[in-house]
């Protein structure tokens, strides 16, 4: 049994980027969200830190300092012109969120307080500056929630627990989605005259991780089977700071309030990579610091992590040594208390799955694989290109993790995931209800869930030689130990081989669940699909890519190489092969440079 | 170590009734329950039915009783529990599904009653930018933010299980969220709603809910706060 719907614009995924566009969309157009989670389930909501934004509220800031950051942050791949735009209009977008009830943290003058994080600098100075917006270490939690409140507000539709499928092209122009209710197994076609696609990342397919479960790539792999481009795929943030072996997030924030990284001898390691700003530096700069450390063996203890301090001691002790101070001009130093009140849910990690105390114990972390820079490709509208001409697929839009617009290019500053999910979010929601206005309603190809039916069955009807969680085991292990912080040809050449025999070996697996209530094992086997074949584009590009820019770090090919790869990837998955193709990156106000912090 | 994890069980296509199911397992006195579950998928059974995403207790999904009390299964370790014996059961209180999988529905529309966001219609400040709230009072409603809706309050609390029309704690959570916002206009119409028969008079200060927040809410004190306003007529 099939049902159909119609709607103006179909939004795929309710997470920040989800919401922000039906919030937008719902002004002008008939919306339905369409989730695989209940929204306030959604991965927005495990964001800790902060969004970035020029606001000056406690000192001297300019979106322009913001853009020419996030540039450097790129390692120069971003689209400069899109990275103006997003810096440009995220402080009218934190605005928004303030306005729509955001309960922002506040400086003593009532304003919205504000942070250092890593990579974001006075330009003049090059010191850290106070810019990321926060809501104490839940600023995620609080977008999402905010937003969701929003949309109770203002009547959006929302269907939750629907699993998307597939997206419909008909004639060169999107006309919907099929997607699986995950309670029934009813399938769904949604008849639209706009998709935004803001399913997230999927950084499930690395054993340590700080992704949710349901980070697989859902959307990406609908796309790519479709036929159409994954931008950048080769690029995958680590995140230094991870709790080790649970890979838990803890947010950059600590540093930006006064922690150290040490290593085994004691020493801030960071002064010798990032000799102006250290510990602060950009994520992929300290995770490549912490990864040489550990294989110099000063890991703690000889092992594969290293400690993030920040006992009031020791913040206090290092800040005089840089001198660090306070707006006011008063030396910076923090108690136990202050410290611990403005990163209270990690306090709450590091004792539930830790039992240590940060203020009386160092924490032990690793880097931890976490934001997907590459996607769907996209322009700043969110509206999806398909060709290394920028060629736009008139209906269909990304945005958010799952899009690449780029405005991360090879590394994403920190913060900048909750701006681009707010501004593009937005900008998405308005130009594809517009669109949706002016757009006739594009006929339904025969049978639109034919394609997904296909692929659901053979699911079933494999001769079960294989096991799926075994596979997905394989692949998580494959992908930490060869295409991580570091990678060689010799490491990726493998990966690649490995991921042909997983990919041929997925055909064997069977689901034993033949119910159709909450069908989880047809539901993870179906995700293993999607992860398996984005890992493939992801090791296959990256092999391809002969140089190290931002978190692409090639141990055989150490500098970057602007003149062979200042230029975005773009793959097409083509049954089981993978063709590359390339588009230049746009340079506006920022000529590449040399990158050091 | 070895422990012994058994599991409630009921697929509603095949079963009248529901059952458990023992698993013995080879666990580290770190995992955390929802590792125990994984597991279980893993190597033995993958039909196994329960909800989970973030895995480090922010997304509130995996919300169930574990040993008897309301918690979340990604927060909840082995050695935690002091036994070698686990049994994780669905929430109380919510019409049963599959599995470890309750219909979070009726738990959701308590949420939207007591308008879970803010209202204000005042204009906005002339330069267009934030408006204007002290650290103080922000400070005044902080501890209600960080509400999940995981809905392990609502569903350990004996007035919930005695009246499933009572609106609970989590929703009264988010309503004193709004109440207490400074920037928030519309405090009135959620007292109102909270002084109906389902509202806060139905809580009998039992503390359950409290003890049951993963997030360490205060949650009978924003209660009892919300009880206070009534009675003095002001917030």
């Amino acid at each position: 049994m099939v049902e159909t719907h119609t709607y103006d614009v179909v939004i795929v995924g309710a997470g920040g980027a989800g919401l922000m566009a039906a919030l937008n969309a719902s002004q002008i157009a008939n919306v339905a969200v369409v989730s695989k989670l209940h929204p306030m389930r959604s991965h927005t909501g495990a964001a800790q830190g902060g969004i970035g934004a020029a606001l000056g509220n406690l000192e001297e800031d300019h979106w322009e300092w913001h853009a020419y950051d996030s540039v450097k942050g790129s390692d120069y791949l971003g689209d400069q012109d899109a990275i103006e735009f997003m810096c440009r209009e995220a402080v009218q977008a934190v605005y928004d969120l303030e306005h729509y009830g955001l309960p922002f943290s506040r400086s003593t003058d009532g304003r919205i307080a504000q942070r250092p994080f890593g990579g974001h600098t006075n330009n003049q100075t090059g010191k850290p500056v106070r810019r990321s917006c926060y809501a104490a270490d839940r600023t995620g939690h609080m977008i999402l929630q905010t937003l969701y409140q929003q949309c109770l507000k203002n009547g959006i539709l929302f269907y939750d627990e629907f699993l998307v499928l597939d997206v419909l092209v008909d004639g060169g122009t999107c006309c919907g989605i099929v997607a699986l209710e995950l309670a029934t197994s009813v399938i769904h076609v949604f008849h639209a005259k706009a998709v935004i696609f803001a399913t997230g990342g999927h950084g499930r397919m690395w054993e340590i991780t700080s992704n949710a479960y349901a980070y697989t790539g859902d959307g990406v792999a609908a796309v790519v089977r479709r036929g159409l481009p994954a931008e950048d795929m080769e690029f995958f943030q680590f995140h230094p700071t991870g709790i080790y072996k649970l890979g838990i997030l803890i947010t950059e924030a600590v540093r930006g309030e006064g922690g150290i990284l040490i290593n085994d001898q004691g020493q801030r390691f960071m002064e010798k990579y990032a000799p102006r700003i250290k510990d602060l530096a950009s994520r992929d700069v300290v995770s490549r610091a912490m990864y040489l450390e550990m294989k110099a063996g000063r890991g703690i203890g000889g092992q594969n992590y290293l400690l993030l301090d920040a006992r009031p001691d020791t913040v206090n002790r290092y800040a005089e040594a840089d001198g660090r101070t306070r707006p006011d001009g008063t030396p910076y130093r923090v108690t136990a208390e202050e410290i611990l009140s403005k990163i209270p849910d990690i306090v709450d990690f590091c004792r539930t799955y830790l039992g240590v105390d940060p203020a009386v114990q160092p924490i032990p972390v690793q880097p931890t694989a976490h934001y997907a820079m590459g996607g769907i490709p996209t322009d700043i509208y969110g509206r999806v290109i398909v060709d290394e001409s920028n060629r736009v697929l008139p209906g269909l839009y990304a945005v958010g993790e799952c899009a690449c617009v780029s405005v991360h290019g090879a590394n994403r500053l920190g913060t900048n995931s909750l701006v681009d999910l707010v501004v593009f979010g937005k900008h998405a929601g308005l130009h594809a209800a517009g669109y949706a206005r002016d757009a006739d309603l594009v006929p339904l190809p025969p049978q639109p869930e034919s394609f997904a039916l296909q692929q659901l069955a053979s699911l079933r009807a494999g001769d079960g030689a294989e096991q799926a969680a075994r596979i997905g085991k394989e692949l998580r292990s494959l992908m930490f130990d060869h295409v991580g912080v570091f990678r060689t040809a010799e490491g990726l050449r493998q990966v690649v081989g490995a991921l042909e025999d997983l990919r041929e070996r997925y055909h064997h697996i069977r689901v034993q669940d033949t119910g159709t209530t909450f069908n989880q094992e047809l539901q993870s086997a179906w995700e293993l699909g999607n992860l398996l074949d984005l890992a493939y584009i992801t090791a296959v590009a990256a092999e391809a890519r002969t140089e190290s820019r931002g978190a692409h770090a090639r141990e055989d090919f150490p500098h970057r190489d602007d003149v062979h790869w200042l230029k975005h990837s773009l793959a097409w998955l083509e049954g089981d092969a993978i063709r590359l193709g390339y588009k230049p990156v746009v340079i506006t106000s920022y000529p590449p440079r040399e990158r050091t912090y | 170590m070895e422990l012994q994890l058994k599991v409630f069980r009921f697929h509603p296509e095949k079963d009248l009734r529901p059952h458990y199911d023992l698993f013995s397992l080879e666990a580290e006195a770190t995992d955390r329950v929802l590792d125990l579950l994984e597991m279980v998928r893993a190597e033995h059974d993958p039909t196994l039915a329960y909800r989970r995403s973030c895995a480090h207790g922010v997304c509130g999904s995996d919300a169930m009783r574990i040993n008897g009390k309301n918690g979340l299964a990604c927060k909840i370790l082995v050695h935690d529990l002091r036994s070698r014996q686990i049994t994780v059961e669905p929430l109380l209180g919510l019409p049963l599904i599959k599995d470890l999988i309750v219909d979070m529905e009726p738990f959701f529309a308590h949420y939207r009653a007591v308008l879970p966001y803010l209202v204000n219609d005042e204009p906005l400040p002339e330069d267009g930018r934030e408006r204007l709230q002290s650290p103080a009072e922000r400070d005044r409603f902080d501890d209600t933010t960080k509400c999940i809706l995981c809905a392990a309050c609502t569903t350990s609390c004996p007035s919930f299980w005695a009246n499933r029309l009572y609106l609970g704690p989590a929703a009264i959570v988010n309503a004193h969220r709004f109440i207490f916002d400074s920037r928030d206009r519309a405090g009135a119409r959620r007292l109102k709603i909270l002084a109906e028969r389902q509202g806060v008079w139905l809580c009998r200060t039992a503390f359950n809910c409290t003890e049951a927040c993963p997030r360490d809410i205060h949650i009978t004190q924003a209660i009892a706060e919300i009880k206070n306003a009534l009675l003095n007529h002001s917030i």
